[in-house]
Order: C-alpha cells, then structure tokens, then sequence
C-alpha cells in the first residue's frame, strides 16, 4: 500500500502535462500558419513591398503582381454581404427572440442553423446553376432598367458577378450571425424590456430604444463574427464571383476574392514567384480575419463582463 | 424626443413585424430551394455504377465517385483519429489543470484564432509544411489540414462540456482515492460522454463538407486510392472539377456528389443535435 501514494502523483503529472502538450499545439498551431505564411511569401514580399496592395497588376507571364483587384473583391462582396445580412438577421432574431411563438420560433430556429451546416461548395453549385440564372433572367435586368442610371447597375446582365456572390455570402453568414444576434437579444432582463413596455413603448420601440441598446456591444460583435466569416468564404465565391481580375464600378461586372483567386490559381503556380505572390495573398487574408476576429471576441468579452457586472 | 402620433408608430411597429417575418420566410425558402435543387438534381446521376466506379473521362458512360467516396471517408476518418484525442486532452487541460493559467488563456486565444481561420489558409499552410517538404500532394496532407480544422472545434467544445460537469463528482471521486488522471477519465468523461461525442461529430461534419482545405493539399485524382501518400480522390474537389467543366455529364455527376455530401453532413448534423438534447 505504501507505493500508491507515490505513483499516483507521477502519472497525475504524466497526464497533466500531456493535456497541457495538447493545448500548445493549438499555440503552435496559429503560430507556425503565421511564421509559414510570412515565410512562403517572403519572395514576393521582398520583390514587390508596399506596391504589392495598390498594383492592380496580375501577370503571371511577367511575373508582376499586385493584390488590388482581389482585395478590391473581398472588400466589395463583404460589403454587399454585410449591408444585406445585418437587417436581415437583426429582424430574424427578433422574431425568433420577441414575436414568434415558441414552436415556430424552435422550427425557424433549426432552419437557420441547418443554413449554416451547408457545406461551402453547394452553395456554389446552387449559386452558379441555379441561382446566378435566376439572377441574370429576373432580377439583375430589373435592376439594370430601374436603377441603370447609377454606374453600380450597369453592364450585361451574366448572372455571375460581384453582386450574386454577394448575396450568396449574405446568406452564408446570415446564420452565424442571427444565432450571435439572437443569443445577445435574450440576454436582455425582462424587466427592462417590460418598464419599455409598461411605458406604452411598441413593440419596436422597446427593441430600438431599450433592447439594442443594452446589447449592443453584443450586436456588435456579432456583426464582426459574420464579417471575418464572409472575408474568408472560399468556395461558393469561387464558383459565382466570375474570377476576373479586374475592377469595375457596376456590381453586375464579375470579379475576383482574395480565397477565390487562391482557389483558381495557387495548384497551377509552378514559378516561385507566382507561388509566394499567392502565399502573400494569403497571409494579407490571415492578417485580416484575425485582426477582425480578435477585435470581436475581445469586444464580446468585455461586454461579457460588464453584463455579468450589471446583473 | 418629439411625440408622434401613435399611428405612425404603430404603423412602424407593424411594418418591422412583416419585415421580420418576411426575412425568416427567405430563410426558409432559400434552404427549401437549395435542398431542393441538389435533391431534384442530384437524384438524376444516382445509379450503380455512381456508387461502384471509378471517374471516367468526359463523354464516356459508366463513370462513379466511389474512388472519391472512399478517399473523402479515409482522409475524414484520419483526421478523426487525430484531431479528437489532441483536441479532447486539449479541453481537458483548459477546463481540469490550466483553467486560469496563462497557457489555458493563450491556448484559448488561439484556438478561437484558429476557428477563424479561414479553410484556403489552412490548406496554404500544409500545403507549405507537407507538400512542398515532402514533395508532393498526398492524403495524408489532405487529412492534416482537415485535422487542424476540426482540432479547435473538438477542444473547444470539450472544454465547455466539461465545465458543464458540476464538481460535487469531481470532489466524490478524488474522496474515494481515485488519482486525477482517473476522476477525469474514469468519472467526468463519463458525465460529459455525450456532449463530447456531440463535438465532434459536429466537427466531421464540418470537415466532411470541407472543399478548400484540400485543393492543394490531397489535390484529387480520377483513380482508386492506393495509398495515401499521392493525391487522393475527393468528393468536394471532384465537384468542384466537375462544375466548372463543360461537360455536361460531369456536372451531372456534380450534382449526385453535392446531394451525397449534403445528405451525409445534414444528417450528422442533425443526429448530433439530437444526441445533445437526448443525453444533457
């Protein structure tokens, strides 16, 4: 009996320190993706500098690269995503939160939350053969009838473009953010919703002028999760943004992503330099989604505890 | 704040109401039309042949996914078996020994940081690290960075289930003499079984869907799978291949590997919800 007691400290330690190798590897991880990033794309980083992010350039045949087309794609389709899917998953989440019977607020709910599930590539293969269609025969002719006078809608109606991509990822990140939304919207107290009401607030008004605004830093965050998730989205941008290098004032102009061109090109990259421009794509598109996905869950946290402070 | 009639204000209090029960009904209806598109459509390309043979070339009948099937399913199961024991102990050390150390704090960041990532640079990245050093594109590298996608999933949500376990049956265990490593084991895995089990299948789920990581990892290939050290034949590449070809019977193909994909990650996903409300 009087081993025991000494063996079991040596493999409490064993398995400490076991789980603790485990949890480094998540460290490692994200800092090898970096120091690899920044290593693969050194070439390109040393060749071109700061010119790398205004060139429009892209010439793989004279080895002249810039990354503005794609960061100008990335930043417009985000946009489009975001202006479309803030609403639209605000008002989702109110109604799953305030208006919708339970039962029906449980089978919304679900719906949304298998929008999520979704894997990437079939919303590309809904968004270029069956949506981008729709799009090129119904809406975007619309558009270009109604709205053509502004340069954003003008152009032939392709059906695939900066505008379809847009919508796609709209409805990509719409889950994300509405459970963020919703989550946020229920940890509002009762009670200072029923004061808003109890002074003849609506409905809305005891949302807009109460509700949000104990919230919003947790909208806010939200909003951030569904934008580094719409930054990043590969494959469905991929199949309906057109893959252009080019930029164009009209959203029905096709284009191309940071992830997209990675997509398309990067296996065909034979020359280093082709290779380590893309790389350096890449680590601009790491730079970003961290920057915003640090900054939203630093955001979430402190309104984490100034919440947990006020209840 | 300047009155307004009421009207009007009902009428504003009215019109979010619609907008936000026309919002859920697009909600609704795109995932309506998007499974019913990849049903109708992928139905069409089932046949025998789609899930015994291997790719054809274009324009010649016969042709299946069933090397693509079975490269998916190896290089998923792979990643399984890697990322759930890492992913399992790393939850451990952050909910049972870290909680408030300073590696706990930084592996959390981290994994969080890595869940951000978006999947194209995870493949960047092995692509760099396994393909570049070892010379070439292989499934072994495919599982890697599919493993590296569901390694933070895994750790996270073990972290929560754990926590989830009160310490009353920590505390009763460790009474009784048990040494840690078997209260951990023995007792709290045991309260946390099924959430865990959740995790991660929430995770192949997500992994299984997953196109970009492997594109120039596992890259893809037309022929049954030897080995996994050359590139290996996938369902998500090969649709992706297959979309963007003209050829009509390949996209034909695409659609019955888009309703297989969607069918196996919805279904995982749903049972994993299941499970959760179930057991917890």
């Amino acid at each position: 009996m009087r081993t025991r007691p000494r063996r079991q400290p040596k493999a409490d330690t064993f398995f400490k320190y076991l789980s603790a190798g485990c949890a480094f590897v998540l460290l490692a991880l994200i800092a090898g993706l970096f120091i690899e990033l920044l290593r693969g794309s050194s070439q390109s980083l040393a060749k071109f500098g700061a010119r790398f992010i205004t060139s429009g350039a892209w010439d793989p045949v004279r080895q002249d690269f810039g990354a503005a087309s794609s960061i100008f794609g990335t930043v417009v389709s985000t946009a489009i995503a975001m202006l479309l899917a803030v609403p639209v998953s605000l008002v989702i989440a109110l109604l799953l939160v305030e208006l919708a019977h339970p039962v029906i607020s449980r089978i919304v709910g679900t719906a949304i939350e298998l929008l999520a599930a979704i894997p990437s590539i079939i919303y590309g293969m809904w968004g270029l053969f069956v949506f981008a269609p729709f799009m090129a025969d119904y809406v975007q002719p619309v558009l270009g009838t109604k709205l053509g006078f502004l340069p954003l809608f003008q152009g032939p109606p392709m059906g695939i473009g900066m505008l379809t991509a847009g919508i796609i990822l709209a409805l990509m990140v719409l889950p994300f953010m509405c459970a963020a939304m919703r989550d946020s919207l229920a940890m509002v107290p009762a009670v200072v919703k029923e004061s808003a009401y109890g002074m003849g607030s609506t409905t809305w008004e005891a949302t807009r002028r109460v509700s949000l605004r104990y919230c919003i830093a947790g909208m806010v965050g939200a909003v951030f999760l569904g934008l580094g998730r719409a930054l990043g989205e590969t494959m469905a941008v991929t199949f309906v943004i057109g893959n252009s290098h080019s930029i164009s004032a009209s959203l029905f102009a096709p284009g191309n992503s940071i992830a997209s061109t990675l997509a398309n090109e990067f296996a065909e990259a034979s020359e280093p330099m082709y290779a380590s421009a893309l790389i350096e794509l890449g680590l601009l598109l790491f730079v970003l989604t961290f920057i915003f996905q640090a900054a939203a869950r630093i955001w979430l946290r402190s309104v984490g505890l100034t919440e947990r402070a006020k209840g | 704040m300047k009155p307004r009639s009421i009207r009007s204000r009902r009428f504003v209090d009215r019109a979010v109401k619609v907008l936000s029960v026309s919002s859920a009904l697009v909600g609704l209806v795109a995932l309506a039309w998007i499974l019913y598109e990849v049903i109708r459509r992928g139905i069409g390309a089932f046949n025998i042949s789609f899930f015994t043979k291997a790719a054809t070339p274009p324009g010649v009948p016969g042709g299946g996914v069933a090397n693509a099937l079975v490269g998916t399913l190896l290089m998923t199961v792979l990643a399984t078996v890697i990322a759930t024991p890492l992913g399992i102990l790393a939850g451990v050390f952050l909910a049972e020994f870290g909680k408030r150390s300073r590696l706990a704090a930084a592996a959390r960041f981290a994994s969080n940081a890595l869940i951000g990532v978006p999947s194209i640079i995870i493949g960047l990245f092995v692509y760099g690290l396994l393909v570049v050093t070892t010379g070439g594109f292989s499934g072994y590298a495919g599982a890697a960075a599919l493993a590296i996608i569901m390694l933070p999933i895994v750790a996270r949500t073990a972290e929560d289930m754990l926590n989830l376990v009160p310490d009353s049956l920590r505390e009763s265990a460790l009474a009784l003499g048990a040494p840690r490593w078997r209260t951990t084991l023995g007792v709290v895995f045991r309260a946390a079984r099924a959430g865990m089990l959740t995790g991660v299948l929430l995770a192949v789920a997500r992994i299984s869907g997953e196109t970009a990581p492997l594109l120039f990892t596992a890259l893809n290939s037309p022929y049954w799978t030897h080995s996994l050290a050359e590139p290996t034949p996938n369902l998500t590449v090969t649709i992706f291949n297959y979309a963007m070809s003209p050829y009509h019977d390949w996209q034909r193909m695409a659609w019955g590997a888009s309703l297989l994909i969607t069918a196996g990650v919805l279904l995982t996903t749903i049972s994993a919800r299941a499970l959760l409300r179930g057991k917890i």
